[in-house]
């Protein structure tokens, strides 16, 4: 059977293209049910067709407060994250000097621990001191799981960087700010870059610290937590949406900018 | 640490400077606040939670650190449930996320052309959207009566789910099934990611080579592919299991109070029982327990399968 025959020369595409879909499916259910004028509290099943909740995005009370509070703190946390970890990704990859060893796991330990863990325990430390949970101690906390991911990413694109680039500048008479400014910060923006969205998105997304951190102070996440107990509103659909859409615009307008750069370097 | 107690630069003459001194002394200073911040945030914390569980009291009269090492042992007789249950649903997602995600990656590195980058950002994408939104999108989809749960029932795999223990009640919500469903969804992307990177680093001349020394595509995959694939596979199932047993989302959202994970346990000991010690006694098991667990499959495919 030449159908069979074709199923089993692309099996792989069939089972990833498989995955994709199971991928996909919930980002456009949210999606669906964004236009939905659910009956009861919840937005559980397909009513009817409504552009209510578009219209009225921040119709729901505190919804667009913990969405600009998530905010707020996804971009102190990714400021902070990134200067402290391109530092260190810096110093791990340029010197040598003793505890390297025990920095590199001191650094490797915060993504090897589930989260519930660190969690609970800077609660702990927080509670001994005393300190009063809210904003604060969400952003300390944001701060220290992101710093992890942004050295790993920086420390990657630093690593491939041809040390003499900088020899060269040195020789040309630049000094070590020239240097970094001219060539060094050029070079590594990318892998910054990519740290510093890694560690925004992570942030922007975190529910567990979050949850154990934050006192009375409620993030996105935690009211998208809360109000799975209370009836979801639809504005919460629109919100994912447009986060969504957002998202894959801007990584396929860089993608275009690559694309363009890279073809106009060819010519 | 050797980084703390570093000595400050000496004020030497102002006029002489020694350049090795201070260039000696540049990585320690870039490492400070950063370091500092991760000992005073996360190693700290650390000491300050084992201190935790070996106290005993109340929060009305005030805890004290009485060397109580039963919280351990009374905490682990009470709750090896939903330790054991979150072991199985969180190994039993990081399986079916290497079957899952391994032809996606397979697909991405050496099929997808110039849909590559396409395909790349689809596998990003979702992670845009609130894991919370999405994880409460299951909902739908395996709602009683909905689509999915319809299409099992008539094909009668319902059957043999709740045969297996899996399903109950020709429903899928609130069931073990749901929550492995939802914990396998959410950890995906930290899985396919991992196995692209190493996939993408195959040599694709490899391929042709096993051909052309008359090995099947299924050879070629068991004895080139997949043995070249590991660091990706051991990374992939690393970064899978380790937040998927610590996870309550999943089991919070998805699930009942009979498919409970151990995280559900700590945080409602911690936020709302308020008892301290049990929670510190119960989060420091989980991590023993996760760091056994890693140590040994570490050791296991490294003598194995990655000679």
């Amino acid at each position: 059977m030449p159908a069979l025959r074709w199923i089993r020369r692309n099996l792989i595409v069939i089972a990833g293209l498989l995955t994709l879909a199971y991928m996909i499916l919930p980002n456009i259910v949210v999606m669906v049910f964004s236009f939905n004028k659910p009956k009861g509290r919840f937005n559980y099943a397909w009513q009817q067709f409504s552009l209510d909740a578009w219209k009225d995005p921040c119709g729901v009370a505190d919804l667009c407060g913990s969405l600009g509070l998530s905010l707020r703190i996804a971009l102190w946390a990714t400021i902070g994250a990134t200067v402290l970890g391109t530092m260190i990704a810096f110093a791990l990859v340029r010197y040598r000097f003793r505890a390297r060893g025990a920095i590199n796991s001191l650094i490797f330990l915060p993504m090897a621990m589930p989260e519930v863990v660190m969690a609970a325990s800077l609660l702990t430390l927080f509670l001994n001191m005393g300190a009063e949970l809210g904003f604060w101690t969400v952003l300390i906390a944001h701060i220290m799981f992101c710093l992890s991911f942004v050295v790993t990413a920086v420390k990657a694109r630093v690593m491939s960087m041809d040390p003499r680039l900088e020899e060269a500048a040195r020789d040309l008479y630049a000094g070590p700010v020239q240097t970094f400014v001219r060539v060094t910060f050029p070079i590594a923006a990318p892998g910054i870059a990519a740290g510093a969205l890694l560690a925004f998105a992570l942030s922007f997304d975190d529910f567990i610290i979050t949850n154990f951190n934050a006192g009375s102070t409620v993030t996105f996440p935690m009211f998208v937590w809360g109000s799975a107990q209370r009836g979801t509103p639809v504005q919460i659909n629109v919100i994912g949406t447009a986060m969504f859409v957002i998202a894959v615009a801007v990584v396929l307008v860089g993608q275009l900018i690559a694309t363009r750069r890279k073809s106009n370097a060819r010519k | 640490m050797s980084v703390t107690d570093a000595p400050p630069a000496p004020p030497t003459e102002p006029k002489i400077r020694k350049p090795s001194t201070r260039k000696r002394l540049i990585p320690y200073w870039l490492l400070l606040p950063g370091i500092l911040w991760l000992i005073v945030f996360f190693a700290l914390p650390m000491v300050y939670q084992a201190s935790t569980s070996v106290q005993t009291g109340s929060l009305e009269k005030g805890f004290q650190v009485t060397w109580h090492f039963r919280t351990y042992w009374d905490a682990f007789a009470d709750y090896y449930p939903q330790f054991i249950r979150s072991l199985l649903y969180a190994g039993t997602a990081t399986f079916l996320c290497l079957l899952l995600g391994y032809p996606l990656a397979y697909l991405i590195a050496f099929k997808a052309g110039r849909w590559r980058n396409l395909v790349l950002v689809l596998v990003i994408a979702p992670f845009f959207t609130s894991f919370l939104i999405r994880t409460l999108a299951w909902k739908t989809i395996l709602a009683d009566g909905g689509a999915v749960v319809d299409v099992m029932d008539t094909l009668h795999v319902l059957d043999v789910t709740s045969w297996l223990g899996w399903t109950e009640n020709n429903r899928v919500l609130a069931t073990p099934m749901a929550v492995v469903c939802g914990l396998t969804y959410n950890f995906l992307p930290f899985m396919i990611l991992p196995l692209y990177t190493s996939l993408e680093r195959i040599d694709g001349r490899l391929h042709e080579a096993a051909g052309d020394l008359y090995a099947t595509p299924a050879t070629t995959f068991r004895k080139v592919t997949f043995p070249l694939s590991m660091p990706g596979v051991v990374s992939g199932t690393l970064l899978t299991f380790i937040p998927a047993s610590g996870d309550y989302v999943n089991a919070e959202l998805l699930g009942s109070t009979d498919t409970k994970m151990v995280g559900s346990v700590i945080q409602t000991q911690f936020l709302r029982v308020l008892d301290y010690p049990t929670a510190a006694a119960l989060s420091f098991i989980l991590m023993a327990v996760v760091l056994l667990v890693v140590t040994f499959y570490i050791r296991r495919s490294g003598t194995e399968d990655l000679v």
